[in-house]
């Protein structure tokens, strides 16, 4: 006993801290990761091994050297961005694009607002849009699985690219699908080309289901988007079963999982309390299936996150929960 | 039994009450005492004694200085040594008597015999004035003088007496052995309570950790039911393992699913609580005429080698009770008096003991240092933590800007000071530091408005 | 191609004038009427909107000086004499002149002098921190530490010295608004006279405690011995509750009370020469010879004043 502390109460705290939440994150996204190096091979373990890498580093650099602050990368917010850009790109994208797309996030889309808990955006989404729109070959460029130790890379588009294609030439969703082989079971279990991260949707729902045990985050936003899609697209298919893709379709395939389980749910860049949350959510599973639809690029998840994300500070202003003993 | 809870918020810190075990042991007498003069809410007391007069225990040595204030009684026999400012547990300087111990002799009215009194007196007006008397205060946290807490306001029904054996905080115990070892007295003490306030109903509401207690406590009513007419109505309630439990309004709606307006008193909604100590204090008081001059402190910490709950003699020096048990443990970076969500840091261990002192907790560096300050990352856990559904991540921030009018907006004045906030926050904001600022800056406003 | 191009100026031409109008209609709807003489005034104010003066900015200043009868209970303390006398033109009011102010901090309980007995672990505010407890040293009337002066500082004045923990104020940047002396939640800090070329002499000590009291908190603390008082010769030291005080208004700043003074907690600042302690207490042990004399009063006084 050297000198007594005295602080205001309370005295104890939660073991809970940023850095284990982080962590927490992390674990959930490993199933994702691992399973897109089993599909991808060596491919997607060097992008995200490119992404986290960088990210790690360009905040410290940035940290320590252009904000003159004590580094932050300690609280692993950095690699959660580094594994969740690595899993939203294609497997084939080369190291130097990988890295363009790190200094985004962290450098554009995270630093400039004062860092984690300051970004308006999710750094990683913002990283991969700009990616999008800047190296559209590259971000185009989908490896089909061909596991790990298989040998010719083979490129093609995803079920959302073809659908998409199929459509502006004249052919009907139904032809499209018997075309291609698609299944459900397929889809679920991966082996239809996208981006790293949506090789399998089981591996995803397993990080979700761990992210809701640990209670890091809450299932409401998930849930929203996951049902208004499912609802959008019903009544869409419903209407004209030729011209747009079904429900499951649309809930298995391309980033809708990715993004409902670990984009939209990032702390920073989504609404504080559950009711701006649901808004949030119907927003983005709405956006989400008009691009899909009506837009001009096959997958609208990232856009429709990055757009509700602008809406936050609004929906943090508008809903409150309620407090005891008024009305 | 169906289990209850409150509605809204709430924590679960691990519950490290490992001195639940301990029998509750009286303190030997220390050889001084400083009975302070403000152990109260309200006004401190007027002392009625003088340097070099002769007390004993029990007599009243302080009276109250106005509507909301306390007798103060001699808790031990001996020699005024004179009134004369002492530094309390925060180095402030208090008024307090300090009394010379000289053997142990009470006053010859206080019934010092064992036999538990169950006939319940017809005359409320009676009973009050006997816990005015006897210096009762809420031994829940706040000591608010007992007897004004039971006069009701006109127009005021009292539905529900709800006695409070939760004991939310993690490490506390006194209640729980209170519970256990004086269960008959605490039930007496209920029954007089809901005489004095005229309600119908009864509620001993404890958590469920406490399993032992409430198989106890629920003995003990049924054969008080069966026996004498006037205990009809008292029930036990075991409630929900969460903090705060024990906190009057969440109390409040977790028992009666009502919630007491902003600003309002339990009163509004029907309600009095009362503490299980206070019940017991209330029994001594009313039927043996034993003032509150002691009460049962837990000693505890996983780094303090003995654990024990002791009966402490009011304005005993707390170094008295640490070197009775063996000294301060070399681990030991903090003490604590009461639990470790709302207690008191120790700065200095010569202060006594209180009326309200019902803990005397040991933390390691380890289990209360703060971790450094880190940015916010808006997860929303404060919010989701607030007992009362107040937003301390938006009041922090306003706090800190210093606006008050949006603090009154957002409830800032709603804040209970519970620390769920301050506990749960990941990135190891100070919240309720300042938010505790805030709210009685918002609470001054509130009442300078409110004067004009 | 040309025809687009000339549409576009025109539209977008007659859009900005009707947006024109339209701004300066609602100018005109919502124009408030205003002395002119109160942005004459803001116009020589400051401009620092630090509250110094007790109202909510300049503007508030200005509008209530024009409203006022006289100058007398409006006092500009960032501005000054100066611009006391352009409001007062302004105004044509008369002007009484005010001897300059500067913000003291009335504790001197270095971290050697006064060593900390606990750790504090709550958020680094000093007001937080008085509501607590009496603080982390022994002394419960010095100052915290947390430099809540400084956080409201708007003229940067005033900063906390690392090595004392203790803070400073910057007397060339110092505009006596009065802002830190209400933060202070000890109440150390005090609005002096700047004093003849800011020669100033004060008490660096705010402790109550009886002389061991003090001394045990603090080396440096006034331990109430009253010498200082004794030895004054102007009345300008007020002495209650243990502890002296200089009354800048009486204070001739001989120094005498800062050689006399046995813990250093009289400081003179700005002197231009150090303080010559055995000449000034020569000088006093003279004068007070002498006064015996003239009473004739045997010598008692002395050895108590050579230690």
């Amino acid at each position: 006993m050297d000198k007594l502390i005295v602080s205001p109460s309370p005295h104890i705290h939660t073991k809970t801290t940023t850095r284990v939440l982080m962590r927490d994150v992390v674990i959930a996204l490993l199933p994702a990761a691992i399973v897109s190096v089993v599909f991808y091979g060596w491919d997607a373990l060097l992008v995200l091994g490119v992404s986290v890498v960088s990210c790690v580093l360009l905040e410290y650099l940035i940290t320590r050297y252009l904000l003159k602050r004590p580094s932050t990368v300690g609280d692993l917010s950095a690699v959660v961005t580094g594994m969740l850009l690595a899993l939203n790109l294609p497997t084939a994208t080369p190291w130097w694009v990988v890295f363009i797309g790190a200094l985004v996030a962290i450098g554009i889309a995270k630093m400039t607002f004062g860092g984690l808990g300051q970004n308006v955006f999710n750094p990683a989404l913002v990283g991969r849009v700009f990616l999008l729109v800047s190296f559209p070959t590259y971000m185009t460029h989908w490896e089909i699985p061909k596991g790990l130790f298989g040998v010719d890379a083979v490129t093609g588009a995803t079920p959302l690219g073809i659908i998409k294609e199929g459509l502006m030439q004249g052919s009907t969703i139904p032809d499209l699908m018997a075309q291609h082989g698609y299944t459900y079971s397929q889809m679920l279990l991966a082996n239809l080309g996208g981006s790293a991260g949506e090789a399998c949707a089981i591996a995803i729902l397993a990080g979700f289901v761990y992210l809701l045990i640990r209670k890091v985050i809450k299932p409401w936003i998930t849930l929203s988007i996951l049902g208004t899609v499912a609802a959008t697209s019903c009544i869409f298919w419903l209407a004209d079963p030729a011209r747009f893709t079904d429900p499951l379709f649309n809930l298995l395939t391309g980033g809708i999982l990715l993004g409902s389980c670990f984009m939209a749910t990032d702390y920073v860049t989504s609404p504080m309390n559950t009711k701006g949350g649901i808004l949030f959510g119907v927003g983005i599973g709405f956006i989400t299936m008009m691009i899909r639809y009506f837009g001009s690029y096959p997958d609208g998840i990232s856009f429709a996150i990055l757009i509700m994300n602008a809406t936050v500070p609004l929906l943090n202003i508008w809903f409150h929960q309620k407090k005891y003993g008024r009305a | 039994m169906a289990r209850r809870t409150f509605s809204i918020g709430g924590i679960h810190p691990a519950d490290g009450k490992i001195s639940r075990e301990c029998a509750i042991k009286a303190l030997p007498l220390p050889a001084t005492v400083h009975i302070a003069l403000s152990q109260h809410l309200g006004a401190p007391a007027k002392p009625l004694v003088a340097a070099g007069d002769k007390v004993k225990v029990g007599q009243p040595i302080a009276e109250p200085a106005g509507f909301v204030s306390a007798f103060i009684h001699s808790s031990v026999s001996g020699t005024v040594k004179g009134i004369l400012p002492c530094q309390d547990l925060s180095g402030n300087r208090q008024n307090c008597i300090e009394i010379a111990v000289e053997g142990d002799e009470w006053l010859e009215t206080i019934d010092r015999s064992d036999t538990l009194v169950t006939d319940i007196p017809e005359d409320a007006k009676g009973i009050v004035e006997k816990i005015r008397l006897g210096g009762v205060v809420g031994l829940g946290g706040a000591t608010f003088p007992t007897h004004v807490k039971l006069s009701l306001p006109p127009g005021k029904k009292c539905e529900m007496l709800i006695i409070n054996g939760c004991e939310c905080e993690p490490y506390l115990t006194s209640d729980f052995r209170t519970l256990l070892e004086k269960g008959e007295q605490v039930v007496v003490g209920a029954a007089l309570l809901k005489q004095a306030l005229g309600a119908d109903q009864a509620t001993i509401a404890i958590e469920d950790n406490k399993p032992e207690a409430i198989d106890h406590i629920q003995r003990i009513v049924g054969q008080m039911r069966a026996k004498n007419p006037k205990y009809a109505g008292i029930e036990v309630l075991p409630l929900v393992k969460k903090y705060p439990a024990g906190g009057e309004k969440q109390l409040i709606d977790a028992v009666m699913r009502r919630q007491v307006r902003s600003g309002g008193l339990p009163i509004d909604v029907g309600a009095v609580v009362q503490n299980v100590c206070t019940a017991l204090a209330v029994y001594d008081a009313v039927q043996k005429n034993k003032p509150l001059i002691d009460n049962s402190v837990t000693v505890t910490g996983e780094c303090f080698p003995k654990q024990a709950n002791l009966l402490v003699r009011v304005g005993t020096p707390l170094r008295a009770i640490v070197d009775y048990l063996g000294g301060i443990p070399e681990e030991a970076a903090k003490i604590i008096s009461g639990g470790p969500m709302m207690g008191k840091a120790v700065a200095n261990l010569d202060a006594p003991t209180l009326k309200g002192t019902g803990g005397l907790l040991f933390l390691t560096n380890k289990q209360t240092k703060r971790m450094p300050e880190s940015h916010c990352i808006r997860c929303g856990k404060c919010a989701d933590a607030c007992p009362m559904g107040l937003e301390p991540f938006l009041l922090y921030r306003l706090a800190k800007a210093g606006n008050m009018e949006a603090l009154e907006e957002n409830a800032a004045q709603d804040c209970v000071q519970c620390g769920c906030c301050l506990y749960t926050c990941p990135a190891g904001i100070p919240l309720l530091d300042l938010i505790r600022q805030a709210r009685s800056q918002v609470m001054g406003i509130i009442k300078a408005r409110a004067a004009k | 191609m040309t025809s687009t191009i000339i549409w576009t100026v025109v539209i977008i031409t007659v859009l900005g004038l009707l947006l024109a109008l339209v701004l300066y209609l609602v100018a005109q709807r919502f124009k408030v009427e205003e002395d002119p003489r109160v942005e004459e005034v803001e116009n020589a104010l400051p401009g620092a909107n630090c509250g110094g003066c007790g109202f909510a900015g300049c503007h508030a200043f200005a509008e209530a000086a024009v409203k006022a009868p006289d100058l007398d209970s409006h006092y500009c303390p960032v501005g000054g004499n100066d611009v006391m006398k352009k409001m007062a033109e302004i105004l044509g009011y008369e002007v009484r002149e005010k001897a300059p102010m500067i913000a003291v901090v009335r504790c001197n309980g270095t971290c050697e002098a006064r060593p900390r007995i606990n750790e504090y672990d709550g958020i680094q505010l000093c007001s937080v921190k008085a509501e607590l407890y009496a603080g982390d040293t022994g002394c419960s009337f010095g100052c915290l530490g947390c430099g809540d002066c400084v956080a409201v500082c708007r003229f940067d004045a005033i900063r906390m010295d690392p090595s004392t923990g203790l803070p400073v104020v910057d007397q060339e940047k110092c505009t006596a608004c009065g802002a830190c002396v209400k933060a202070c939640p000890k109440r150390i800090i005090e609005l002096r006279a700047k004093g003849p070329r800011g020669m100033r002499v004060v008490v660096s000590c705010a402790n109550q405690d009886k002389g061991p009291v003090a001394k045990k908190a603090c080396a440096n603390a006034c331990i109430g011995c009253g010498i200082c008082f004794k030895t004054c010769t102007h009345g300008a030291i007020v002495f209650e509750n243990n502890l002296a005080y200089i009354d800048f208004n009486k204070c001739k700043l001989c120094r005498e009370c800062e050689a006399v003074c046995p813990t250093d907690a009289i400081h003179g600042i700005n002197f231009p020469k150090p303080l010559d302690k055995p000449a000034v207490k020569a000088r006093i042990r003279e004068r007070q010879k002498k006064a015996r004399e003239a009473v004739g009063e045997p010598k008692k006084m002395e050895e108590k004043n050579n230690g």
